[in-house]
């Protein structure tokens, strides 16, 4: 009886402690959604006026924003389909052949996962600076890459441990070329570490604010356009952006969520 | 036959091999390890008196390194890094926990949610902290309007509200490292330990623990080390009174233009980083835990 009872504190505990966790993650995203439809005309337009739709009908006629919105995702989509087949192929080559410098390589790819981003950024500023690469998409692009390629390669490694290469011998034995075999037999079997380590690519680009911030030149993107106002008061139809892409993505991950659950649970 | 077996070969292994490995070894090579060597060339140059780089050797940027106004703020930073990651852990040790735990067809859900947030861009969450905790943000009129204040309490530009940014911002990688950990978790052995006379806090200090260290050791590097480097959000919460050392870096690139200075303070951060990442290994942490 009387440890039911505690079982049952523990509960009401455990309970409470979780909210209160959940609270915070999704308390700054709250206040982003609700001033979205916040009707206050004056900076810092913090203060309740009244619930509106013009935020998100004047976002339509702000060009610089939704400008740098779709770099963002230009960035995003490219770096994120050359990251995952540089990846891809990277992983699959260095599980399979034997090659010298092997190590090298291993050990480099944890460089942009452990040093500070800060560090990776004004690194490829001065180097992009040095060979006269002017700045903007292009390398914008290239960086977005080269912290994109690792976490592609840990992705679709950690699915190839368990890989039986026997299979593709069968297929190479019954007269199938090592192209076709590639195609056919070892990408499909890659399929979800693929996939788990193209959305991280897409993730991790979209987010980034710090790389980006040293090597964009001229090109905002959408976090980049929103910190240069910052100090002077965001105006609210960033905030309307902002709830728009969060309902995007939770769609879209809706959508695909069979996928990541998997993963999820893998 | 000597010639046409070493022809096989080439088109079984070296091509192959060629093809698949090329294009990583050249984003690594080009975009990782050339950057890194090259800040470190800058870190020995000078600069003219436009602040133009001169590639001239000295040593006057590492000098620099040790005025006491920058070691002031490594200290600062170090303890910011170094908070942010204790609060880290006492929050999400437990949280991580309870969600590995659940039984229910819930976890998935629950694992989800702590996701979620962070499909949205970091900086338009810490912006939304800093409107949360503004003057005339919601905490302060929710104070007012129950009274417990009359005038908005100053919240913003401290070093609380910085650490408040940094954990929230990295809080998610200590829980996903933790929640693997603790997942993995044989109850077998919580019910071992209590079948043999054990208390509850022993058993959390003297099994689960000890077991789930993994998870604590690689959730702490993947805190503290940006952490040093995070220059936004001591921007946007501290207003300049908070500088890690991310910011120093970042005024040498964008107002103070003085790059070499600027490349010998991430050298700093790369010294950090690599003695970190040591004991990290000697403590046994496995650099693939590292990696989300």
């Amino acid at each position: 009886m009387k440890r039911e009872k505690k079982t049952k504190r523990i509960k009401a505990v455990s309970v409470s402690f979780c909210t209160l966790i959940y609270l915070f993650l999704f308390l700054p995203i709250s206040v982003i959604v609700v001033n979205s439809f916040n009707a206050t005309k004056t900076k810092p337009y913090l203060s309740w006026k009244g619930f509106t739709f013009d935020w998100y009908i004047k976002l339509w006629s702000n060009s610089s924003l939704l400008g740098a919105f779709a770099n963002t995702m230009v960035i995003a989509i490219v770096s994120t389909i050359l990251a995952t087949i540089i990846g891809t192929l990277g992983a699959i080559g260095i599980y399979r052949y034997k090659f010298r410098g092997k190590g090298i390589i291993n050990g480099l790819l944890y460089i942009p996962v452990v040093i500070p981003e800060i560090v990776i950024g004004i690194a490829l500023l001065t180097i992009f600076s040095k060979v006269n690469i002017p700045r903007g998409m292009i390398t914008l692009i290239l960086a977005h890459v080269s912290f994109c390629v690792p976490f592609v390669v840990f992705n679709v490694r950690a699915r190839l441990a368990g890989y039986d290469k026997s299979v593709e011998e069968a297929s190479m034995d019954l007269g199938a070329n090592r192209v076709t075999t590639f195609f056919e037999i070892t990408l499909p079997i890659m399929a979800p570490g693929i996939g788990g380590g193209a959305l991280l690519a897409f993730t991790l680009s979209i987010d980034d604010v710090i790389i980006s911030y040293f090597v964009n030149g001229q090109t905002k993107t959408y976090p980049l356009r929103v910190m240069e106002s910052i100090k002077s008061g965001v105006a609210p139809d960033v905030n309307a952006l902002s709830t728009i892409i969060l309902l995007g993505t939770i769609v879209l991950v809706a959508l695909t969520q069979s996928d990541i659950l998997k993963k999820v649970k893998s | 036959m000597e010639k046409s077996h070493s022809k096989h070969e080439w088109r079984a292994n070296t091509l192959p091999a060629m093809v698949m490995v090329g294009p990583v070894t050249l984003v690594l090579l080009f975009l990782v390890v050339a950057p890194l060597i090259f800040v470190g060339i800058m870190s020995l140059c000078k600069t003219d008196e436009y602040y133009n780089v001169v590639y001239d050797f000295t040593l006057v940027n590492y000098a620099k390194l040790i005025s006491p106004d920058y070691l002031k703020i490594y200290l600062q930073s170090l303890l910011i890094a170094f908070f942010t990651t204790v609060i880290c852990i006492l929050l999400g040790y437990p949280f991580s926990y309870i969600i590995a735990r659940t039984k229910s067809k819930k976890k998935t859900l629950l694992y989800m949610l702590v996701i979620i947030p962070f499909w949205t861009n970091s900086l338009i969450r810490i912006y939304g902290w800093r409107t949360f905790l503004g003057s005339s943000g919601w905490l302060n009129s929710l104070l007012m309007l129950l009274h417990i204040t009359k005038e908005p309490v100053d919240m913003l530009y401290k070093t609380g509200t910085t650490i408040l940014g940094m954990v929230y911002c990295l809080i998610p990688f200590m829980i996903l490292p933790l929640y693997t950990a603790i997942e993995k978790l044989d109850t077998s052995l919580l019910e071992a330990s209590s079948d043999l006379g054990a208390k509850p806090v022993k058993t959390l200090f003297e099994v689960i623990i000890p077991l789930t260290s993994s998870g604590i050791f690689s959730g702490s590097i993947m805190v503290f080390i940006p952490c040093l480097g995070y220059f936004f959000v001591s921007n946007i919460l501290g207003g300049g009174n908070t500088d890690v050392i991310g910011n120093l870096i970042e005024r040498q690139f964008k107002s103070a233009n003085n790059w070499p200075l600027g490349a010998a303070l991430s050298i700093i951060l790369i010294l950090v980083t690599l003695v970190l990442v040591k004991i990290y290994q000697k403590l046994g942490g496995d650099m693939d835990s590292l990696g989300v």
